[in-house]
């Protein structure tokens, strides 16, 4: 029996996926928050307005992953076109410095990095996309450059060998087997995108990370808590759905 | 079909192969022969411009293979080495079918290519053609290796120490494999090792390299029987040099009509000089029987006639 068959039975004996699991604890949890007044009343009694009700949860649950998509896409194109533009003989010379421009990117805060784009573009969203497309570039550029380099040299040698064009080369030998690492690369830049774009909120973009800014700066933990919880729940999901994409295109040797 | 003529190539000026002149006639089995650092992997490489030349000249049916486009050129020879280097995302199938495909053969040519391919490597199709190959055993690798090199029919063969990863069983089903479809298909092969019975095994003429110079080239009988210096008898192994010569000849010449009492041993009439000397020594005989393919005996060797020379 093959390994997929070996993982799909394994799934099967679960009976439930984690990932809908994670999901449908997402969305009740975003839907049903506003609605768990008393709850949080008795578990915070010393706080007059124990709900965040500001701006409906699931609203900026939605605009999160609005400007995660976004800024990840951006992070992914760009990064995955420089890194395979390394395998091109002129992109070749310019890798080391590529790979020094995405990691100086990445030294910055990103904070800071909000900071400084806020004076250029202004407050909202278009800062906290352009700080976090930067700063998801690097593991997809990371994952990019990782996965051709995982190419064994004797598959390369013998696509050329055979008298394969370098396009060919590039598209049905190098793309395919760095597709693994590339996927890693692109899910950790995701994941990290998602708990940075609640920073986002510091300069106005609407995202889960309002109610923890607005509860911390006010001393309101329920806020905290409720912003916290979505966000976690956010990553696990996130990470989830990478989790079973990833193991759907392994066939790695063992 | 393949000649060399003052072919040089040096890395940031060390000669890897200097001045190297060679021509290899259709249906040769030239293996470059020499030790590690001899330049013997560069010369291979040079005919498929995978390795590119940087003196003299490289020819291919009579033009300069410079002249080629580089990839057509590649197509037209099959391509082994010792890693194998069979896509790992893609089956055995699909592997073989990588230069039939880039020639754009149509899908039931090709599917009656690998099918034939594998039954001559005797890999059953329905068993193997769906597998990848992490499925697959070293030798099992190496076998759809050769297969992908021979899948379009190329009119050379390179292949570089391609059994010099595998077991020493393997490896002899293999070298035995190669040697049936050069037989068969009579095509061009050259063959890098630094196995010296690997060489005499399979060469119809052997090329022995040393420091990037052609030091001797000749039949494997040839150089045993006459190496031209020191380098080359302490090569080809000093101590054993006639055990390997008596294992390239065949005991037909020295076949004589039964004189007497019939030996109680016999060996069969195919058998090497090797062969018949190693079974003496096994029953502590001085002449055997020799027995045709039906079995039945035609003659004796003895052991006195089989150390004289003989024209070969």
């Amino acid at each position: 029996m093959s390994d997929l068959q070996l993982r799909q039975q394994r799934t099967k004996q679960h009976g439930l996926n984690p990932l809908s699991l994670s999901v449908a604890l997402l969305l009740i949890m975003a839907y049903s928050l506003p609605h768990s007044q008393a709850l949080f009343a008795s578990l915070f009694p010393d706080l007059a307005r124990p709900v965040y009700l500001q701006e409906p949860l699931a609203d900026l649950l939605w605009q999160h992953i609005a400007l995660v998509l976004a800024s990840s896409a951006v992070a992914v194109i760009i990064g995955t076109a420089a890194g395979l533009a390394t395998t091109s003989p002129v992109g070749h010379s310019f890798k080391s410095m590529i790979e020094m421009v995405a990691a100086m990117g990445q030294t910055f805060p990103p904070v800071a990095v909000l900071a400084l784009a806020v004076p250029v573009v202004g407050f909202g969203e278009r800062p906290a996309l352009l700080a976090l497309a930067i700063f998801g570039l690097l593991p997809v550029l990371q994952g990019t450059l990782a996965g051709l380099a995982s190419v064994p040299t004797p598959v390369l040698d013998s696509a050329h060998a055979m008298g394969m064009a370098p396009r060919h080369i590039l598209t049905k030998v190098q793309m395919p087997l760095a597709f693994p690492l590339w996927l890693a690369g692109v899910r950790t830049s995701v994941i990290v995108n998602i708990g940075t774009a609640a920073i986002a909120s510091t300069v106005g973009a609407k995202t889960l990370g309002l109610p923890i800014i607005v509860g911390l700066s006010g001393f309101n933990t329920a806020y905290v808590l409720q912003g916290a919880v979505l966000l976690g729940l956010l990553a696990i999901a996130a990470d989830l759905a990478f989790d079973q994409l990833a193991n759907r295109f392994d066939r790695t040797p063992r | 079909m393949i000649k060399f003529e003052n072919a040089s190539k040096s890395y940031a000026g060390v000669a890897a192969i200097s001045n190297l002149n060679l021509e290899i006639e259709q249906g040769e089995l030239v293996v470059f022969l020499g030790p590690s650092g001899s330049g013997k992997s560069s010369a291979l490489k040079m005919v498929n411009r995978m390795v590119a030349h940087d003196g003299g000249h490289i020819l291919f049916n009579g033009q300069d293979i410079t002249r080629f486009n580089v990839q057509d050129l590649r197509r037209r020879m099959g391509y082994a080495i010792q890693s194998v280097g069979l896509f790992p995302h893609r089956t055995v199938a699909q592997n073989i079918a990588t230069v039939p495909t880039l020639l754009g053969w149509d899908s039931s040519r090709i599917q009656a290519r690998v099918t034939a391919l594998l039954e001559m490597l005797a890999m059953s199709p329905e068993q193997f053609a769906d597998r990848y190959p992490h499925q697959l055993s070293g030798g099992q690798q190496q076998r759809v290796g050769v297969a992908r090199a021979l899948a379009a029919d190329p009119d050379v063969l390179l292949m570089d120490e391609p059994f010099g990863a595998l077991d020493p069983v393997t490896r002899t089903a293999l070298q035995l494999a190669l040697k049936e479809i050069h037989r068969a298909t009579s095509k061009t092969i050259l063959f890098v090792t630094h196995d010296i019975d690997e060489a005499l095994l399979l060469a119809t003429r052997i090329v022995l390299l040393n420091h990037g110079r052609m030091v001797q080239v000749g039949t494997p009988l040839e150089l045993l029987q006459h190496p031209i210096n020191d380098f080359v008898s302490n090569f080809l192994g000093q101590a054993d040099r006639g055990l390997k010569q008596l294992s390239l000849q065949a005991i037909a010449p020295y076949v004589k009509a039964i004189g007497g009492a019939e030996p109680p041993h016999a060996i069969a009439h195919t058998a090497t000089l090797r062969e018949a000397v190693s079974c003496m020594a096994t029953y502590h005989v001085s002449s055997l029987s020799v027995a045709d393919a039906s079995g039945k005996i035609m003659g004796q060797v003895n052991a006195v006639d089989l150390l004289e020379k003989k024209h070969v």
